[in-house]
């Protein structure tokens, strides 16, 4: 691999993406719709939630291909950089390429450019990224993110739901995308409050989840057998933290009694 | 149709080499050493914007003296190497003595081949998991690479504050005993550098994966008491 130096004109800046099409690393989209002619995984319910410190972000981690299910423990909820968060939707192959490149994309820029993008920048560059897979979206292969962070600017948790062609909405309380969204948003919408503590939005979190888990067959609950878990992210002024497994299925465990002891 | 003038090659060399030491002379310069918890970069730079020292990768610093724009267009060319390369393959196959080479080569080819040599000295640091495994490389305007252990130099007057930084350095020195002896190296005898005139950053082992981070402001003042 040689010392990529371009001249003045051609020379893509800071971004990634732009680096990759000199590169020639731009994968070729496809002509035909994909996912009728072979199994494809797919990744689905996804939620963000905001509280009074920041945001919380949380998955389910079932994959399914048709009627089966492809993945136990796929993960789709990741730090984008470190005031930033994305969860992913949809086809599972695609949608985490488009993370890996998001990720790539925000720590370049801050990298070349000597400082990070605004949260409103970041927002935007999904929205283009989404824009770009546009083609193969039309051949089935849809990714559906959400993108979450904090905004040390203006001091607050923010979260933006996309949809294909890149349209991106900035939602005030919460935001979910994926089969179960419905399910799942029910219960957000119903539980939220304002200025919510950290522990309350993460149960409502997990709450959600559990309800979308129990009404759609594509979302995964807990799985107690083999010890897989959601994954659930705060992201405050101190940045992306991933809940530890052990708190998550506490969690969890606290919720079945309760939904259990309900049905007696 | 004139005939150029014949210049031995020798000579040839010699003024590009002249050009391009006097080119790095005018500017300030930058030290690299280990401490115990990893590489520290200190330089000599006034301006809080224009940088000598950033973050190429996870475990990789780049510093460089000499004209700004040219050690810049390095820079970000060698973040662009080492982000294209840890997508293609992985992050754990982004090294320092790749990078340094392909510096060499470009530096050595533009020496060689083209009518201005750059007018730069660079290094490529990085930390591995022990002290041990720790890297810089420090590549010339000329192409010439050196694999320095503990400590380098770059810049006009690299030996006087090599001599200088040599009898100071310890191994696994504090980051505070580290810094105060590369600042007194990079000063003199006769000067004195105050937190505004420093530009310091280190890599360091054991925390998070970008293992970069400036150190400013406060607690810079703090750091050299």
């Amino acid at each position: 691999m040689t010392l990529p130096l371009f001249d003045p004109p051609r020379d893509p800046g800071p971004s990634f993406t732009g680096l990759l099409r000199h590169a020639g690393l731009v994968p070729p989209v496809p002509t035909a719709d994909v996912s009728d002619r072979l199994p494809l995984a797919h990744g689905t319910t996804v939620l963000a939630v905001r509280y009074a410190d920041g945001v919380v972000m949380a998955g389910d981690r079932r994959a399914t291909s048709g009627n089966l299910i492809s993945h136990r423990g796929i993960e789709k909820v990741f730090p984008a950089d470190r005031h930033s968060g994305v969860a992913i939707a949809g086809a599972a192959g695609p949608a985490l390429e488009m993370v890996k490149l998001f990720q790539l994309q925000l720590e370049h820029y801050e990298k070349v450019e000597g400082q990070a993008l605004s949260l409103d920048g970041k927002a935007n560059q999904l929205g283009q990224m989404l824009r770009n897979h546009l083609p193969a979206a039309m051949q089935g292969l849809a990714v559906v993110p959400l993108f979450a962070g904090y905004d040390v600017r203006r001091d607050q948790g923010r979260l933006f739901q996309y949809d294909v062609t890149g349209g991106r909405y900035e939602e005030q309380d919460f935001a979910t995308t994926g089969s179960g969204s419905l399910h799942a948003g029910q219960v957000v919408k119903l539980g939220w409050r304002g200025e919510m503590s950290e522990g309350d939005a993460i149960e409502l979190a997990i709450h959600s989840l559990e309800q979308a888990a129990d009404a759609d067959s594509a979302t995964g609950g807990p799985d107690l057998i083999r010890g897989i878990y959601p994954i659930v992210a705060t992201i405050t002024a101190d940045g992306f933290t991933r809940l530890d497994d052990d708190d998550i299925e506490a969690r969890f465990r606290a919720l079945l009694d309760r939904l259990t002891a309900d049905q007696a | 149709m004139t005939t150029p003038f014949y210049v031995a090659p020798e000579q040839m060399m010699k003024d590009r080499a002249d050009y391009a030491r006097k080119g790095i002379a005018r500017g300030r310069s930058l030290v690299a050493l280990s401490y115990d918890e990893g590489l520290l970069l200190v330089a000599e730079n006034p301006s809080n914007t224009l940088r000598k020292v950033s973050e190429i990768y996870d475990r990789i610093a780049f510093g460089g003296v000499g004209r700004y724009n040219e050690f810049d267009q390095l820079r970000i060319a060698g973040v662009r190497h080492a982000d294209l390369k840890g997508y293609s393959y992985s992050r754990d196959d982004v090294d320092a003595q790749s990078l340094a080479n392909q510096y060499a080569q470009i530096l050595g080819q533009t020496f060689t081949h083209e009518m201005k040599p750059f007018e730069v000295e660079i290094l490529v640091a990085e930390i591995g998991t022990e002290a041990s495994e720790d890297q810089m490389f420090h590549i010339r305007f000329d192409g010439t690479v050196n694999d320095e252990r503990d400590h380098t130099v770059l810049g006009g007057e690299a030996e006087a504050i090599s001599e200088r930084l040599g009898n100071a350095f310890e191994p696994a020195m504090s980051l505070a005993a580290a810094l105060r002896a590369a600042v007194d190296a990079l000063a003199g005898p006769d000067r004195s550098l105050d937190a505004g005139e420093l530009e310091v950053a280190r890599l360091s082992r054991g925390g998070e994966r970008r293992s970069f981070e400036r150190i400013e402001g406060d607690d810079l003042s703090a750091l050299l008491g």
